[in-house]
């Protein structure tokens, strides 16, 4: 049982790596961008990758009607108060409860971790989307529909010049792994509790 | 054994180090070298380059001269803007080409280059280029290859859609971009739509001696009138003009000017116009504006206010204008060799517009028309378009054509040079630009007969390309090779200011006119000397005027006496040489201007307003000889009370 308990606490200590690392990283590659255009989402702020990033990104997505990716959102509270409560959940299951819980902890955080995830596709399909009727540029697709300009979700694509590369960064690397520990955490205690039985 | 081991070891890394080179060898191959794009340009010492490329300086205000297909730069004519190394605009004789009704204007943004034509072929006898700020026309000698006449363009303001000539060089042509109240006036300035003009300036130019006077001012819509064309061929006697903002918007224009779905191209025949101006037709309107000439004889501009301007109401001429429907802000306007194409480049449209002369005249005919815009007919899109080309690129702007049934447009956005085919509108080839491409130039592009061997691409924006010079980095100019059916990427090379646009042409039209020399016995500078003897100092009250020569390699005079504080010293100097590319400089210690840089047989005029007592020297600042060194003088300045009879001398002791 103990084994499995400094797996479970590392774990959820880990994804605590959520603050120091971002979480998500979304570039956009264009010929006049020869050092490409970044922004690294954190679960409590959109950073520049090189300085002054998401104000050319701006300024370039304003042409086709787009907002400005905003300062603050709300999840920028929701998000570190999430991870910070499920860390210390963690820690004290961790500490003092059954290995069972450990399975619990896990299935909780999955969870939490896709509304995360379809919380920023709901963002993503809005900010490219929901864009100025009076936009200076609008594009029509093939089929006649205004063209939407929002980035991939994962992976890369082609939005008018632009490329756009959204990949996870080291946080969610961080979060992932805390949580496979979880789940090794529970295995081993189970593991360790059917032995001793 | 561990030697051998080591042994082993420094062979695995030699050859590594081998393998590497070879590498780097072979990615050099792929480059210039592999393709011959270094051959391809190389032009050996002493050899001349094929093409004049007239480029212009844009915000610099200038023309500069390259060679293609080399990129080397040989002269920057200024033009518009004040020039100290030439003394331009800052010496007696050419301040007066920078007069305008707003007084000195030292700078202005360069525009639009096109050179003289005669039936449908670039001629270069002229270049034309526009400055588009406090609208002007500029004419430069090919002989010369100096800036001789500029005339202000009154009622005009963001001078853009200019300086276009037709095939004969009847007229340059210069479009208003701003629309502005006709005549000037007080007023709010939301009053604009349907109360601001856009005037389109037919500017006439003598066939012998290239002089400029505008013919008529047609006063439009108060639209935005961006570029424009003349028609060729079976569309001479036409001139197409592309506008936006039809909105008629006055405030955030790259919002409020990019609502319409379709703007116009103005068609606009302007050999009915000229008839119904010929037989007594428009109205004489008062305006201000500066004709300013410089005369090679007197080597000295003069500036001539003019008081009148004939403008002419559309409306009263029928049949003179229509308006093309075109997609979303339509900005160059270029027609094809033939004259039958239009294509109106709308740069915020996914596809490329291009309209049929033939299905225009036809429309007119039969009075397809959809609607009018302030009493002028609107002709049915669908009624006279040729093509489209379907989605080739981001942000059009320029198009121009080889004459062999292809057409090669810019693209901003997708920062490209896309070439396609007339006719069948499909695209053919696409090369990048780096980056953000505005212009493009074919030699004698804009005429019946282009030469159709390059391409020139002129960039904004240049980034990482070159070794970086701080925040500020050049833009650019980059040749394709378009003789095959690939574009190929030969040179990227820096240029003067913004390179806005260009004109080009075979330098052997050209180089065979130009001048070697001025001639001293045609000197007829009102301050000139033609010998060393006519050397002398004059003083007019507190005016003084040296009549001064300079030959290598000295001054005469050399030695003056008798200038006193507070006087005004002319320093009228003629250059005796009469050798080809021996020009003499000169400046004082003290000048308030610019140095003076005179060619054989010219005379110029620099004023000095000496302000301290004391002997002050003078020298030729251009290296002419071997003994350059020698060639300078002194000044003696005495206090303003002083008695000193004025003298002079040279080699006296």
């Amino acid at each position: 049982m103990k084994n499995s308990r400094i797996i479970m606490t590392l774990g959820a200590l880990l994804i605590l790596g959520l603050f120091v690392f971002p979480l998500w990283n979304i570039t956009l590659e264009a010929p006049q961008y020869p050092i490409p255009l970044g922004m690294d989402i954190y679960i409590y702020d959109f950073a520049d990758k090189n300085p002054h990033d998401i104000k050319n990104i701006n300024l370039m997505n304003h042409y086709v009607g787009m907002k400005y990716i905003p300062e603050n959102i709300p999840e920028f509270k929701i998000f570190p108060a999430v991870i910070l409560v499920m860390s210390l959940l963690g820690i004290i299951l961790g500490l003092k409860a059954n290995y069972k819980w450990f399975l619990g902890w896990f299935l909780l955080m999955a969870l939490l971790a896709a509304a995360g995830i379809y919380d920023f596709y709901l963002w993503g399909h809005d900010y490219g989307h929901n864009l100025d009727p009076k936009a200076i540029m609008k594009f029509t697709n093939p089929d006649g529909s205004v063209m939407g300009f929002q980035p991939p979700l994962f992976g890369s694509k082609d939005i008018l010049n632009f490329r756009a590369h959204s990949y996870p960064q080291l946080g969610a690397y961080f979060l992932a792994f805390g949580m496979v520990l979880s789940a090794v955490a529970f295995f081993v205690g189970r593991r360790a509790s059917k032995s001793k039985t | 054994m561990k030697k051998q081991l080591n042994i082993m070891l420094s062979l695995i890394f030699l050859v590594g180090l081998v393998s590497c080179n070879n590498s780097d060898a072979s990615k050099k191959n792929k480059g210039a070298l592999g393709t011959n794009a270094a051959e391809k340009v190389y032009v050996a010492p002493g050899e001349y380059d094929e093409y004049y490329a007239f480029i212009s300086g844009g915000f610099s205000g200038q023309l500069s001269v390259y060679g293609l297909p080399s990129g080397r730069l040989f002269k920057v004519i200024p033009v518009f803007s004040q020039d100290a190394e030439k003394a331009w605009g800052y010496n007696e004789e050419t301040k007066p080409m920078l007069n305008t009704s707003h007084g000195f204007v030292p700078w202005d943004d360069s525009h639009h280059p096109d050179i003289s034509q005669t039936n449908g072929v670039v001629d270069g006898r002229w270049v034309f280029i526009n400055g588009n700020n406090t609208p002007r026309i500029a004419k430069i000698d090919l002989t010369t290859f100096e800036t001789t006449e500029i005339i202000e363009v009154p009622n005009s303001a963001g001078n853009h859609s200019s300086s276009f000539v037709t095939e004969n060089t009847e007229y340059v042509v210069a479009g208003t971009r701003f629309s502005i109240p006709v005549p000037q006036r007080d007023m709010p300035i939301n009053e604009y739509k349907g109360n601001f003009k856009g005037a389109l300036s037919f500017i006439s130019v003598d066939p012998e001696d290239g002089g400029m006077d505008i013919k008529f001012q047609l006063l439009m819509p108060g639209f935005d009138y961006d570029l424009s064309h003349p028609g060729r061929g079976k569309s001479h006697g036409w001139f197409f003009f592309t506008t936006y903002n039809t909105e008629e918007a006055n405030t955030l224009l790259e919002v409020n000017a990019s609502q319409n779905d379709k703007d116009f191209i103005a068609a606009v025949n302007w050999k009915i116009i000229e008839e119904y101006v010929n037989n007594g037709g428009g109205t004489k309107m008062p305006a201000n504006y500066a004709h300013n000439v410089y005369d090679e004889e007197t080597h000295t501009a003069t500036s001539t206010m003019k008081k009148e301007v004939l403008v002419v109401d559309p409306l009263k001429v029928p049949g003179a204008v229509y308006f093309l429907p075109t997609p979303k802000s339509p900005h160059g306007c270029d027609v094809d060799p033939s004259g039958e194409y239009i294509v109106g480049n709308g740069k915020l449209s996914a596809n490329l517009t291009i309209h049929s002369f033939t299905k225009m005249l036809d429309a007119i005919e039969n009075k397809k028309f959809d609607g009018e815009a302030y009493g002028i007919p609107i002709l049915k899109f669908e009624d006279v378009l040729a093509g489209v080309v379907e989605q080739p690129g981001l942000g059009p702007l320029h198009t121009e054509f080889d004459g062999k049934g292809n057409a090669y447009t810019t693209f901003f956005i997708s920062s490209e040079v896309v070439k396609w085919k007339l006719g069948t509108w499909e695209v053919v080839d696409r090369q990048p630009c780096y980056y953000s491409v505005g212009h493009l130039m074919i030699p004698g592009g804009n005429s019946r007969e282009p030469f159709g061997d390059y391409v020139l691409a002129m960039n904004k924006i240049t980034k990482d390309r070159y070794l970086p010079t701080g925040p500020e980095v050049t833009q650019s100019a980059q040749l394709y090779d378009i003789r095959g059916d690939k574009m190929e990427l030969l040179l990227d090379f820096p240029t003067i200011g913004e390179p806005h646009y260009a004109a080009g042409i075979k330098a052997d039209i050209i180089m065979k006119n130009s001048k070697k020399i001025y001639k001293l016995e045609e000197n007829k500078h009102k301050y000139a000397i033609t010998t060393e003897a006519g050397a002398k100092v004059v003083r007019n009250g507190n005016e003084v005027h040296i009549y001064m020569s300079m030959i290598r390699s000295h001054f005469n005079p050399d030695n003056i006496e008798g200038v006193k504080v507070g006087d005004k010293v002319y320093f009228h100097v003629t250059n005796l040489e009469q050798d080809y590319d021996v020009p003499h400089g000169i400046s004082i210690i003290g000048a308030n201007t610019s140095e003076l840089l005179i060619m054989p047989g010219q005379t110029e005029t620099f004023v000095w307003e000496p302000k301290q007592v004391g002997v002050w020297p003078f020298y030729c600042t251009d290296f002419c000889s071997a003994l350059h060194q020698e060639m300078q003088g002194y000044v003696r300045v005495s206090p303003a009370s002083s008695s000193i009879e004025l003298s002079w001398s040279l080699g006296e002791d």
